[in-house]
């Protein structure tokens, strides 16, 4: 994971960034938000189970909004829930990720044309980081969805560049 | 018993409220102001002993009626029975039978919910599954999907 590819023999040392240093702390150890709502729960719990381990990522599922960094939609957002997982996006601490899993939640799967309750999208709420497709996604597909959210983490950037904003290196 | 000996049974009991036997699909139409005093009957009598509803549904019927349909079975007996109250939309009230069968109150509440039948006399109707600020009865035939509920697009 970066930091650890680097030789030790040099003293004990190992030269990198503050942001480097950071990222790679906070990548390893993305806690979720432990909650699901439709049938992509139960592969979200079978990625945290032995067999795929998400654990070994370092994540950690976490009761409460507050101590946690991701959050993942997995499964049917309905109007009624949408409200909630708003405000529970709200009660995340920054900085937070959002991980949106399977149709339902990409896009209101087969519910969007017949669905009158179901959000046809749960970007229409709050902003979504990674978007993995399937009906419902295996835990492979989770695994590999949370690897490309490791990647965005690993390339944030606190430090202002000139006319950029904070956040993502261009 | 068979539902064509209740229905002879009940007709018999009950002179003076409307009742129909539907032979396509085995079931008692009952008129909406005898629905009580027919599922106490039902409930109570030594010969029929309907002591539990396994589901009372609400159904559009797609010509400007709604139905309520109970389908009641004895444990003791062994026996089934398919009740129907027909009532027309612009006027969906039915005396509830929350009082007679206790599991009808969440039934009831759902019907309500999704079809919009008013159950006359339910200690608690309120919407079950829809948010209660949701508008409008969303099982109906001529239901349309609204388009935005509390700032958010519904439609795809």
């Amino acid at each position: 994971m970066g930091l650890l590819d680097k030789q030790f023999d040099d003293g004990n040392i190992v030269i990198s960034s503050v942001e480097g240093v950071l990222n790679w702390a906070r990548l390893c150890s993305l806690w979720q938000m432990s909650f699901g709502l439709a049938c992509c729960a139960i592969e979200m719990m079978a990625a945290s189970a032995s067999h795929n381990d998400i654990m070994r990522f370092g994540v950690l599922p976490r009761p409460s909004p507050r101590q946690c960094d991701v959050m993942i939609v997995a499964g049917t957002v309905t109007l009624k829930m949408a409200t909630r997982v708003k405000r529970l996006y709200e009660q995340m601490a920054e900085p937070r990720y959002v991980v949106s899993m399977g149709s339902c939640s990409n896009c209101g799967g087969p519910y969007w044309e017949h669905g009158y309750h179901v959000l046809k999208g749960v970007d229409r709420v709050v902003p979504v980081d990674v978007f993995i497709p399937g009906c419902p996604p295996r835990p492979e597909a989770l695994l590999e969805g949370w690897m490309r959210l490791q990647e965005k983490v690993r390339n944030f950037t606190l430090v202002k560049e000139k006319g950029a904003p904070v956040g993502e290196k261009a | 018993m068979e539902t064509k000996q209740i229905f002879d049974f009940l007709s018999t009991l009950f002179p003076e409220v409307e009742l129909l036997f539907d032979e396509e699909v085995p079931c008692i139409i009952v008129a909406r102001e005898g629905i009580r005093d027919v599922a106490l009957q039902l409930r109570d009598d030594e010969a029929l002993r309907f002591d539990s509803l396994m589901c009372l549904s609400g159904v559009d019927g797609g010509d400007g009626s709604l139905q309520a349909v109970y389908h009641l079975h004895s444990l003791s007996l062994g026996h089934k029975l398919t009740l129907k109250v027909i009532v027309q939309a612009d006027d969906p009230h039915i005396p509830t039978v929350e009082k007679v069968w206790r599991i009808a109150d969440w039934h009831e509440r759902e019907a309500y919910d999704l079809i919009g039948i008013i159950f006359d006399g339910h200690r608690d109707l309120r919407r079950i599954l829809l948010p209660y600020d949701w508008e409008g009865y969303p099982l109906r035939k001529d239901y349309e999907v609204p388009e935005f509920y509390n700032g958010m697009k519904v439609p795809y």
